[in-house]
């Protein structure tokens, strides 16, 4: 039952090591209530200039996942395991100090709200010049020179008045620059970036979700987004890594995900989702029930109890065997944790898409 | 979900009392004043949180009001409900005028116009059961149903999907889909024949929101319930709403239904916003307009003269910095379709020729959109 | 800000005057009589009278007041034509004891205070909120426990048990310290500091338990802010994750209180130090002025308390714009 065996959607080559490469990746806590598993054995790769979308709902492991990867469980009860090669070096097992030296340097990290995620008390230009003097050894002018060019860069107007401002001063999508300009202040090579529009208006998201595109194809950094919304996936990621209950249940490349969705709870998101275009009288399909304990997960597959179609897989094998996370035929890289058979599902499909027509 | 469990007669039945619209609000307003003083306050100033609005709903229907923080969307919501006082305006609902009736007054009136907030967490007294909290309405109300005050509790919450077991629970017992639908519960109490949904499902994940928006759906069409239906997520807004208002610093810059709205729009705002909405289909985003604004929405201490979006837009010209644009019907635009713009766009959302990137950050041809025709 | 610091400082004189009526009012409604007292165990009635004219207690409730309101600005003078005192504004009033106006008493008192009071709170907010701040770091181990157990001890113990027993040990028994009183400063800074050793250790004894409680909790909120784990994810060591980007945070509501209690120990309130250890402050003056029913030095005490903690409550204010920018920038 390794899960490493499972073939890798990204590995294109598979003779050069991915740029970032995490195998059964597990982040356990330890409560008193018992181990709530917030991630549960989750493995992907990444390569340099590509974007991978991480998307589940409120409990899915996949905020806890990104502090993983900037080490940032490390000294806190949380247990650690599985791998997390970056560029060939382990990180799961690297001390804090050398971890330490990465951080902000070759990983950084956008957060969700940049109200509270930047500090009160320090003005925007001494929190960039801060992240830089980190890991360069220059002075005070020229980091704070430096927090200048990047607020410019992400198009902060006035960039020389602005820099002495306070966080609270900048509008909403303002300090969500300020964080990018701050995360990217060290070029670094991955950056992760934990719902970072989801506190923002509908034109700021559009805004920051292209300058962060824009970005990344200049720096040539490998992006993990964190989300929710399938939209903001959709517009930005390379690859889709749907997750349920610490667990990864699909992963493909964004066309196979969305256009070709393969696990029953990838169709429920997308099927919940209202959408823009379409046909408005398409009622909304939502999944019944609500997320899993991550205490006491369910037996066999974690969404079962909310499943719609374990009826059609035979025996119950879905309440008592966990699905493996296996390609779908004829793709290679898209890869489906689900009993049901390729076969069903294309049934399946070909139904809702007929009921919904009517 | 059980709505058709319900024993009540649907509120359709009855007609508003007067005139054809449940409500009407003409030239809305709420300033609300800074002030500022050593020991005596006076005021030096007002937040133009809504500048003068009309819109109207018909008993049945459902209208949204969609926009960007600070557009004064949400202040709409609480003046109708006259948890606010307006400024100026007027607020008619179900032929009454109740602009500034005064609380003790307001009971009649509050019968019929419930509200349900974005937050299910603060707006549920933790301290009381969901029985008290589903009873509070009738009983402050003097509503004596024939069944009883707990029957009639267990019977709503059986309407919004929970089970009658639940009357004697607390809030904290439940997660944030269920406490909406304890919301939503409470306000079903009393039959009102408006609901004002402020922002209801958009602090719960996609899959409780679809459960949700499914549950209004049918409580609207079971008891013909007319709604104000406040978000800033377009495309639920598009799913739930028959009209849609669109917002900019206090302002509806455009109303129309919801076809015309999101298919044919005519105010350039409309058409940033709605080229602004990420799509679930990787081929959706590059069949449509690329537009991004740059700045900030100005400040409604003191917006901007004439068109209050003219500062933003890329087809402002003299004019609109000098008159304001009225909210009328342009030639071509069907009818009940308004536009505040002198300049209006084309009535299409396709890709057009050239993005329109006005955010110096970015480069206006980005690989994502389409440059061909 | 200026605009700010105005408005504080009216409404601050508004307090104080609201404090000065209130107790004026007080003393009024007391049974005791002080011309009673003044007038000693052969007190004729025409003696008696002539003393209550003498000090203006023959007068109404509200002249009474208007005098010493008035004296506050421009002074008054005491006495008949045999006795002729002049208090200079702003006048307190005199002593109906000792004949001396109030406020020179007040001032001859105070450094015994200030040093006292400034002295101790240096010390307390320095190892309370270092304390709180490890045991905020180390939360759960065993120097949070110890620092918690500490603080504990520290807040249930009486500061006469303390400052006695600091006495046996250090004055009496192993003669480490001379005895403990108060040497102005100016006279000699040695005899100055060695006097004050013991009071300002029995103040941080006590003091101590509070700070070090109130630094833990705040560092505690402050770690779970979300730009404490941004300050962790730029790469910063936890000393300055800690003490920079932390303690600047934590430290606003401690700000807060320290002012009060300033305020207060220089303005007198610590009277049990004072006595166990001999020094005459503000607090004695104050407690035997009550026993006296010595009207002046009351209110003239607890005018000088209340300015104190008032002030203090300004100078907090400022201060607390001064660190949060979202106060000072609005």
């Amino acid at each position: 039952m390794s899960l490493l065996t499972s073939p890798q959607p990204a590995a294109a080559e598979p003779a050069a090591a991915p740029f970032l490469d995490v195998r059964d990746l597990r982040v356990h806590f330890p409560t008193e209530d018992g181990i709530v598993k917030s991630v549960d054995g989750v493995s992907f790769t990444l390569e340099k200039g590509r974007t991978l979308g991480i998307v589940g709902e409120s409990g899915s492991g996949k905020s806890v996942t990104s502090l993983a990867l900037l080490g940032l469980h490390k000294g806190t009860r949380a247990e650690v395991s599985g791998e997390i090669r970056l560029d060939g070096r382990e990180l799961v097992s690297l001390p804090e100090r050398d971890m330490r030296a990465l951080r902000g340097r070759t990983v950084s990290m956008i957060f969700q709200d940049p109200l509270s995620a930047l500090h009160p008390y320090f003005t925007v230009g001494a929190q960039i010049a801060e992240a830089y003097r980190v890991h360069h050894k220059v002075s005070k002018k020229e980091a704070r020179e430096r927090a200048v060019e990047m607020l410019k860069r992400v198009g902060i107007p006035q960039p020389e008045r602005r820099v002495r401002d306070y966080p609270h001063q900048f509008s909403g999508g303002m300090r969500q620059r300020a964080m990018i300009a701050m995360a990217l202040v060290c070029d670094p090579e991955l950056l992760i970036a934990d719902e970072p529009t989801t506190a923002l208006d509908v034109t700021v998201q559009a805004q920051i979700l292209d300058l962060i595109r824009d970005l990344q194809e200049e720096f040539g950094s490998a992006v993990v987004l964190i989300t929710h919304d399938l939209g903001v996936v959709a517009d930005i990621a390379d690859d889709i890594l749907v997750m349920y209950g610490g667990r990864r249940i699909e992963y493909g490349t964004v066309h196979d995900v969305l256009k070709e969705p393969q696990h029953p709870y990838t169709w429920g998101l997308l099927e919940s989702m209202p959408q823009i275009t379409g046909d408005v009288e398409r009622r909304l399909n939502p999944i019944a029930g609500s997320p899993p304990s991550l205490i006491n997960p369910p037996g066999g597959c974690a969404f079962h109890p909310r499943c719609t179609f374990k009826g059609w897989v035979s025996g119950g094998r879905c309440a008592v065997e966990r699905p493996e996370l296996v390609a779908v035929p004829g793709t290679g890289r898209h890869l489906a944790a689900c009993h049901l058979t390729p076969e069903t599902r294309q049934e399946i499909r070909v139904r809702t898409a007929a009921g919904a027509a009517q | 979900m059980t709505a058709a469990d319900e024993q009540e007669q649907p509120v359709s039945t009855t007609e508003p009392t007067a005139g054809e619209h449940l409500l009407e609000v003409t030239g809305l307003t709420k300033h609300f004043p800074i002030r500022h003083g050593i020991v005596f306050q006076r005021q030096i100033g007002a937040v133009h949180a809504v500048d003068g609005i009309d819109f109207t709903v018909g008993a049945g229907q459902s209208l949204g009001l969609v926009g960007e923080s600070g557009c004064g969307k949400s202040t709409t919501g609480r003046l109708v409900t006259r948890l606010l006082e307006p400024t100026a305006g007027m607020v008619v609902f179900d032929g009454e005028d109740i602009t500034h009736t005064p609380e003790n007054r307001m009971k009649e009136a509050r019968r019929n116009l419930q509200m349900i907030f974005q937050d299910p967490y603060s707006s549920l007294n933790p301290r009381h059961t969901v029985g008290t909290i589903v009873e509070t309405p009738m009983r402050l109300n003097g509503i004596n149903p024939p069944q009883g005050h707990k029957k009639r509790a267990q019977e709503l919450l059986e309407t919004v999907g929970l089970s009658p077991e639940h009357y004697n629970r607390y809030p904290n017992e439940f997660s944030g889909g269920q406490r909406q639908r304890i919301g939503i519960a409470r306000a079903l109490a009393l039959r009102p024949k408006l609901i004002v949904a402020d922002e209801p499902v958009s602090a719960l994940d996609v899959s409780i929101q679809a459960q949700i928006v499914n549950l209004l759906q049918d409580l609207q069409r079971e008891f013909g319930i007319a709604f104000v239906f406040i978000a800033h997520d377009l495309a639920v807004v598009r799913h739930f709403c028959e009209r849609v208002a669109v917002m900019y610093l206090g302002k509806i810059v455009e109303i129309a239904d919801r076809q015309t709205l999101y298919t044919r729009p005519r105010h350039p705002y409309t058409h940033a916003l709605l080229s602004a909405v990420p799509e679930a289909d990787p081929d959706g985003t590059r069949r449509r307009e690329r537009i991004r604004l740059a700045g900030d929405v100005p400040s409604p201490v003191d917006p901007p003269s004439g068109c209050r979006f003219r500062t933003r837009c890329w087809k402002a010209q003299e004019r609109c910095a000098q008159e304001k644009p009225p909210l009328v019907r342009l030639a071509g635009n069907p009818d009940g379709h308004l536009t505040a713009c002198h300049f209006p766009e084309e009535p299409s959302v396709e890709a057009r020729k050239e993005d329109i990137v006005l955010d110096p950050a970015l480069t206006a041809s980005g690989d994502s959109a389409s440059t061909s025709a | 800000m200026l605009r700010y610091l105005i408005r504080r400082l009216l409404a601050a004189a508004a307090i104080l005057l609201v404090i000065t009526v209130i107790t004026f009012f007080i003393f009024f409604a007391l049974p005791s009589d002080p011309a009673l007292l003044a007038c000693g165990k052969t007190c004729s009635p025409s003696r008696l009278a002539e003393i209550k004219h003498s000090l203006g207690l023959d007068q109404s409730f509200l002249t009474q007041f208007w005098e010493f309101f008035k004296g506050l600005f421009v002074g008054r003078d005491f006495g008949d034509q045999s006795v002729r005192v002049h208090c200079g504004a702003p006048c307190l009033g005199i002593s109906f004891q000792t004949d001396t106006p109030v406020l020179s008493t007040l001032l001859g008192d105070f450094p015994a205070d200030l040093s006292l009071g400034l002295g101790a709170a240096v010390f307390f907010l320095i190892l309370g909120v270092g304390l709180g701040t490890l045991a905020a770091v180390r939360r759960g181990r065993a120097a949070d426990k110890a620092a918690v157990g500490l603080a504990l001890l520290g807040v249930s113990v009486q500061i006469y048990f303390v400052g006695l027993l600091l006495l046996y040990l250090f004055v009496d028994k192993w003669q480490i310290l001379p005895a403990s009183g108060y040497t102005p400063i100016t006279q000699d800074p040695s005899a100055w500091f060695q006097g004050l050793i013991l009071p300002w250790a029995t103040l941080v004894i006590v003091y101590l338990a509070l700070y070090t409680r109130l630094t833990r909790s705040s560092m505690l909120e402050v770690f779970a802010e979300d730009y404490m784990r941004t300050a962790r994810a730029k790469g910063l060591s936890t000393g300055k994750v800690v003490l920079k980007h932390g303690l600047r945070a934590a430290i606003t509501p401690i700000i807060t209180i320290f002012g009060m209690d300033v305020g207060s120990l220089i303005g007198g309130s610590a009277v049990i130090t004072e006595s166990v250890f001999g020094i005459n402050g503000i607090g004695k003056l104050a407690v035997d002025s009550v026993q006296n029913s010595d009207l002046p030095v009351i209110l003239g005490t607890t005018l000088f308390a209340a300015t104190f903690v008032v002030l203090a409550n300004v100078v907090v204010d400022v201060v607390y714009g001064l660190v949060d920018p979202r106060v000072r920038l609005g």
